[in-house]
């Protein structure tokens, strides 16, 4: 494997401000404050937390996956790499990864993603982008996000190879588990996670499984 | 084929417009190391727009070239590439910055420079996305036609300094009406010092009827057919 800094984080869970479980097809959507550390952790490995940021002091820049990879020249996330929104803007840095290159090419599921990827009779099956969409409704903080704010998102815990001809593919998962990753916010960040239900990919060997987020004060 | 209508679009220009579907729009680089970077909005409903990771994900590539359709968020074809001289068009490298721009050719001013001061391709599409009734949230990823940007095996992205030469040309068909937004801006891996100078032609002639029994990018892939299957429907609805 590279493109991969494995470092891991000296922080404890007794310690962490936030400990929660997030089901399979569940969404999580919290602000961070500067300093603070969010953990997502895959519970049984396999799985793909797809995740989208907002500078929660100008929501309308949004993390923006393209300003990230160009920002490193690499298109594959770990330890050290500064996520970015549109603007260019630093909004957290992976500052733990016991998991392995994470994908922010493949952007989320959603069910009119699903007809054209498999088949038309997929539409009614539960998708991120419902999940997003169910949390951006819910969000009750001063900020209207709509669907025009869900922009490519990163997928912790999946492996998309992109190969020197172009090609794209879905690999076997790097993680197992327990493997997680660690971010520290830079800014005011709003984060909204939805743990994927896919159903129709081997990556999470059709089994979508919990993911732990821990939250830590600075 | 009836040329409609054609226009050049300079270095550091930005333009948008609606154009209606079953249209060619044909790009010709005018100078080596063109990057034309382009986003696509449905015309009747601006929160459907160019999805790259589904465009990219449904037709495992990391590249666009003839016979790949830009899908949008709901899964329909906004628009196809039906010729390509090239053979790879960039879209995960987005929009250079100011700071981007500023850092590397210099900064430089309207006061100093009048309308030779440089623009940054995420102002551009700003300009232009506000004066369409959108906003910077709108912001995604773009396509960077004529550009080259590979990775290799750890990654590390590679902008190929010598893909686009004097000449080349690229056709795309719309599928539906599209909202298009272009900054002719540089792609901003290109290690280029001096900031690119190629115009683009852009020519919109009439397209032949898409025929599903015989067109490439219809027939592509079955992931393909049936984006287009769903736009059909949306027409069919919406009685477009
Ligand atoms: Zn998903």
């Amino acid at each position: 494997m590279t493109a991969f800094v494995r470092y891991e984080s000296k922080l404890q869970a007794e310690s962490a401000v936030i400990d929660e479980i997030v089901l399979a097809g569940d969404g999580w959507m919290k602000e961070l404050l500067p300093g603070q550390v969010i953990r997502i952790v895959d519970l049984e490995g396999n799985q793909a937390a797809d995740t989208l940021f907002f500078d929660a002091e100008n929501p309308d820049d949004h993390y923006s996956a393209v300003a990230t990879i160009t920002g490193q020249s690499n298109i594959y996330l770990t330890t050290g790499s500064i996520l970015r929104a549109e603007s260019g803007k630093e909004l957290l840095k992976i500052v733990a990864d016991t998991c392995g290159r994470h994908d922010t090419v493949g952007g989320s599921c959603s069910a009119q993603s699903n007809t054209v990827r498999y088949s038309h009779d997929k539409l009614h099956m539960h998708n991120c982008r419902d999940t997003f969409m169910l949390q951006l409704a819910k969000h009750d903080g001063g900020y209207n996000y709509t669907k025009r704010d869900l922009a490519p998102n990163v997928n912790f815990f999946m492996n998309v190879p992109v190969s020197p001809e172009g090609g794209l593919r879905f690999a076997d998962g790097v993680s197992a588990p327990g493997c997680y990753v660690e971010l520290e916010s830079l800014c005011r960040t709003m984060v909204l996670i939805s743990n994927c239900p896919q159903l129709n990919n081997p990556c999470n060997a059709y089994n979508p499984t919990p993911i732990r987020v821990l939250v830590w004060n600075p | 084929m009836t040329t409609v209508w054609s226009k050049t679009i300079n270095p550091g220009d930005k333009w948008s417009a609606t154009i209606s579907k079953g249209r060619l729009l044909r790009f010709t680089a005018l100078r080596d190391d063109a990057n034309l970077a382009m986003m696509l909005f449905n015309a009747f409903d601006l929160t459907e727009r160019y999805n790259m990771p589904d465009t990219l994900k449904a037709q495992y590539t990391a590249h666009l070239t003839r016979g790949n359709v830009l899908m949008s968020d709901n899964g329909r074809a906004l628009a196809s590439i039906v010729e390509d001289e090239l053979g790879w068009h960039d879209t995960i490298s987005g929009l250079s910055t100011r700071a981007g721009t500023d850092t590397k050719y210099g900064a430089t001013n309207y006061q100093q420079l009048r309308n030779e001061w440089l623009h940054s391709g995420y102002e551009n599409m700003a300009v232009e996305l506000v004066r369409c009734g959108l906003a910077i949230r709108d912001l995604g990823p773009v396509v960077n036609l004529f550009a080259k940007v590979n990775c290799d095996d750890e990654g590390r992205m590679i902008y190929d300094v010598s893909h686009c030469k004097e000449g080349a040309t690229v056709m795309l068909r719309t599928d539906m009406d599209v909202l298009i937004v272009l900054s002719n801006t540089p792609n901003p891996l290109n290690p280029s010092v001096s900031y690119p100078a190629s115009s683009v032609q852009m020519e919109v002639l009439e397209a032949p009827p898409l025929d599903p029994a015989t067109d490439y990018c219809y027939n592509f892939r079955g992931e393909n057919r049936r984006a287009f299957e769903n736009t059909a429907e949306y027409h069919l609805l919406a009685g477009r």
